[in-house]
């Protein structure tokens, strides 16, 4: 409730203002009246873009929804029938199968941005797990929403992935015959994750909103890392982030039209247009490609026991399981374990070489996921692995004393040193 | 002269297949070039036609082509009375009727072409173990899309001594295993076209590749054309968002 | 929500800069919306009747295996029609009631395509609730039983499938129908 009393004011805005604050809420949180540092990059237009492709993925999944039918039998000819038959159908169908791929592309860099930046470090670290959250989802999400056109790859790499969980030592087996609905991935299996695909992405868009909540506590990171601390530090958001972030946009659909209508299944695999057949594995089992570097890490584990005896603590199923989803949750301590007070790798030459070296070993890492696990590809595999978690590490111990750059006075002064040269009036 | 560079291709063929041999990796296809293919493709409805009247004359005796119906194909050109007198030509399976029995009639355009077996274990049986693909969507199930049918279909060769095939397996490099199930289709007249075309193993194998192609994407041309609407107004979109956030910005510096 | 000022005003001084960005801002605004409207339109319109169901939304039915005072049902758009090969007597039947009779008056003619007053198409679905009516029963229906009686609350519909006698409230919908040869009609 208010302290003080509030005038309605004149006009039907006022009237609704009076009732709901709507337009002071939009104004001091997308409008003019929301401070954003003056100096933020390119790289900050991720997050409004990946909001972006949340309400489109949501869009074009909620008409596609209305002609798909989630039946083992039916499923795969009702997509066709989507392509073929229904009025734009097959606009629906690519927009929404590019669209995942655009949406994992854009997340990556949001969150390589904050990588590089240190927007994980306090006080932002609510933020950053908020982050984490809406990645495991949209991984849940994306996973369950390519078993449903039921192609040869929605069956295999479903099959593949659910039976990962039988290697939980005891249950195991009954988890997977739980999530199964059957004893093998079948029509149960088909419907449900039918319902959590329709269901998880209105959970991402509540953890969506929480995350923008964080964002707002105390506002956006920036180039320098340095925290906001004068009133020459901010500028509105609106006009001036609002024109940039739909230039962000126009460039963002620029590159997604052009996969949708030139090159709508160069992102996929051709086996998902042959339907699901249990007795026929194809070839080369093989997920989509943002989740490639995680499939190199499931299968690069080895067995974990003695060296050189036939003891294992931890069979390489297991291990490979523990360590896909350890190389996400490890993201939640990361800002514990870089001790750092310095945020931006700007003013960390050390850092900067190690967050350019992790950026290359998950790009090795999502090669030797789409690659068969023969000969050289297996070593290289494991050490990209270990140089993966050996980052963490490595990061640990020399963040606590890493020789960092001087940080610039204030955003301000910095803004005004670089433009020094070039005027306008 | 197109003997020789036939002669020539065949050699190239037969070099790179020996580098194949050892391995059972398939040859990657020939690259042709296509009227579908790039920005501005299209189909090119004669040669649809073409490949259409060879899917009907050859491949329909083992092969389906479950999601056309009959009247898609006034898509390649052909008029609605041409598309119901066709239809007309087929028995389609209907019923039960008021007495409860399974019954055929002719088809109308909205039926689907029929499959020459049952069910997949019927297909199975007569074609010792191995199913026939349906067609419809054999363009964007394959690597390689139309270059992979087209080398298929004109790939068929002798083994090379170390091959050992099964009675009824057939040499063939471009797929993998180099082993198929198929006998070559196609060869030189082996239909006579309609309208006139010379009918080579070459002519027919790209009719069929183009007929194929719009079978599996009969949404490609409006597609395209969308794109090009689509992607220039987004151009002048971003374009003038980048002018219009540059004069936004100008005041700040 | 942090409570920090924007600064010192950048809003450019009236006149010229705010004019310009007031037609920038109107010019993006109109590039926005006519992308969405734009964009609006494929969703809307894969709501509409899709191909294939667009394809069977006509058929033809062959008319030489029906014999006088036959009634065959087909299957149009989910719904039954009836079509009565009439006999000279259900004709006969049907010219002799007057209008008056009629709670939803109709002439003979104008149920019946010129020409062809022996072939009576008739959606089967009773003007009441629904239900099917059953063909060659009711008392309206002459000698040849050419009429129709609905079991489920009696209504009675005579050799031209107007409504005589019970509750519903209009005769048996003609659909939109056309003769292709003497022995072919296309419905729909």
């Amino acid at each position: 409730m208010a302290n003080k009393p509030i005038e309605q004011q004149p006009g039907i805005k006022g009237w609704i203002e009076y009732r709901l604050p709507i337009f002071s809420f939009l104004n001091n949180s997308l409008g003019s009246g929301y401070p954003t540092p003056r100096n933020l990059n390119y790289w900050w237009n991720f997050g409004s873009i990946a909001g972006i492709c949340l309400v489109m993925q949501i869009l074009t999944g909620l008409f596609l929804a209305m002609h798909y039918t989630a039946n083992s039998g039916l499923a795969f000819d009702s997509v066709e029938g989507i392509m073929r038959n229904v009025n734009y159908g097959w606009l629906m169908r690519y927009a929404h199968a590019v669209g995942a791929s655009m949406f994992f592309v854009v997340v990556y860099i949001h969150i390589f941005r904050g990588l590089y930046y240190g927007s994980y470090k306090a006080p932002r670290e609510l933020l950053w797990w908020f982050g984490i959250v809406i990645l495991l989802l949209m991984m849940a999400t994306a996973f369950m929403g390519y078993v449903l056109p039921w192609g040869q790859m929605s069956f295999w790499g479903a099959t593949v992935i659910t039976n990962l969980f039988s290697a939980i030592p005891g249950v195991g087996e009954s988890i997977v015959h739980w999530l199964w609905g059957g004893f093998s991935v079948d029509n149960p299996t088909l419907n449900r994750f039918y319902a959590l695909h329709f269901l998880l992405p209105f959970v991402i868009v509540g953890v969506v909103i929480l995350h923008i909540w964080a964002l707002h506590q105390h506002g956006s990171n920036n180039p320098l890392g340095i925290d906001v601390k004068t009133p020459q530090d901010v500028i509105p958001f609106h006009p001036y982030y609002t024109v940039k972030d739909a230039f962000g946009f126009g460039v963002f659909f620029l590159i997604f039209g052009w996969f949708v209508f030139f090159a709508p299944n160069s992102l996929g695999d051709p086996d998902n247009y042959i339907p699901a057949n249990p007795m026929v594995t194809p070839a080369h089992i093989v997920p989509e490609w943002y989740f490639l570097p995680f499939y190199a890490i499931l299968r690069s584990m080895p067995d974990i026991g003695i060296p050189f005896t036939s003891i294992v603590f931890v069979n390489s199923k297991l291990a490979g399981v523990i360590g896909m989803f350890g190389s996400i949750i490890i993201f939640f301590f990361l800002p514990w374990i870089d001790r750092s007070k310095v945020r931006a790798a700007t003013f960390r030459p050390v850092y900067r070489v190690m967050f350019w070296l992790f950026l290359i070993d998950c790009v090795i890492l999502g090669y030797i996921g789409s690659q068969p696990p023969e000969g050289t590809l297996i070593t290289i595999g494991r050490f990209a692995l270990t140089y993966y978690f050996a980052h963490f590490i490595v990061l640990w111990f020399i963040s606590k004393n890493e020789k960092t750059l001087p940080l610039p006075e204030s955003i301000n002064k910095s803004v005004l040193e670089c433009c020094a040269h070039d005027h306008h009036h | 002269m197109k003997k020789l560079s036939l002669l020539v291709a065949a050699s190239l063929i037969a070099l790179s297949a020996a580098a194949y041999a050892e391995s059972d990796e398939p040859l990657p296809p020939r690259k042709m070039s296509w009227a579908f293919d790039g920005v501005l493709g299209t189909v090119d409805k004669p040669a649809a036609q073409r490949g259409f009247q060879i899917y009907k004359e050859v491949c329909s005796a083992c092969h389906s082509l479950n999601r056309i119906a009959f009247r898609n194909l006034t898509d390649l050109g052909f008029s609605e009375a041409e598309v119901k007198a066709l239809a007309a030509t087929y028995d389609i399976q209907d019923g039960p009727n008021d007495d409860g029995a399974m019954y055929t009639r002719p088809g109308k355009p909205s039926d689907y072409f029929p499959a020459p077996y049952p069910n997949e274990n019927a297909a199975r049986s007569v074609n010792h173990g191995a199913a026939p693909p349906d067609l419809s969507l054999i363009i964007k199930a394959r690597n390689g899309g139309g270059n992979y049918v087209y080398s298929l279909l004109t790939g068929f060769a002798t083994p090379p001594s170390d091959v050992h095939l099964a009675d009824n397996q057939y040499y063939n490099p471009y797929i993998a295993g180099h082993r198929l199930a198929m006998p070559p289709p196609l060869t030189d007249s082996r239909v006579t076209y309609t309208d006139g075309t010379n009918a080579t193993l070459d002519q027919e194998a790209r009719d069929v590749v183009n007929f194929l192609q719009w079978a599996a994407e009969p949404e490609m041309e409006a597609r395209k054309e969308m794109g090009i609407k689509a992607l220039i107004f987004l151009a002048i979109f971003t374009v003038f968002m980048y002018i219009a956030k540059r004069n936004i910005w100008r005041k700040l510096h | 929500m942090s409570k920090q000022s924007t600064g010192h005003s950048h809003i450019p001084a009236e006149g010229e800069g705010a004019t310009r960005r007031d037609f920038m801002m109107l010019t993006a605004a109109s590039l926005a919306g006519l992308g969405a409207a734009t964009v609006a339109w494929p969703f809307i319109d894969s709501m509409n009747p899709a191909a294939d169901v667009l394809a069977l939304s006509s058929i033809e039915v062959d008319l030489t295996p029906i014999q006088p005072g036959q009634t065959i049902k087909v299957k149009w758009r989910g719904v039954p029609v009836f079509i009565r090969h009439r006999t000279p007597e259900d004709i006969a039947e049907a010219k002799k009631v007057p209008m008056s009779d009629l709670k939803d008056p109709a002439t003979d003619e104008s149920r019946t395509k010129q020409g062809h007053e022996q072939w009576l198409v008739m959606i089967g679905v009773c003007t009441h609730l629904g239900c099917i009516p059953l063909s060659g029963a009711g008392d309206f229906g002459g000698s040849d039983n050419g009429g129709w009686f609905c079991p489920c609350h009696g209504s009675q519909y005579d050799t031209a499938g107007r409504i005589r006698k019970g509750p519903a409230p209009k005769n048996l919908v003609v659909p939109d129908y056309a003769f292709l040869t003497d022995n072919r009609i296309k419905i729909g």
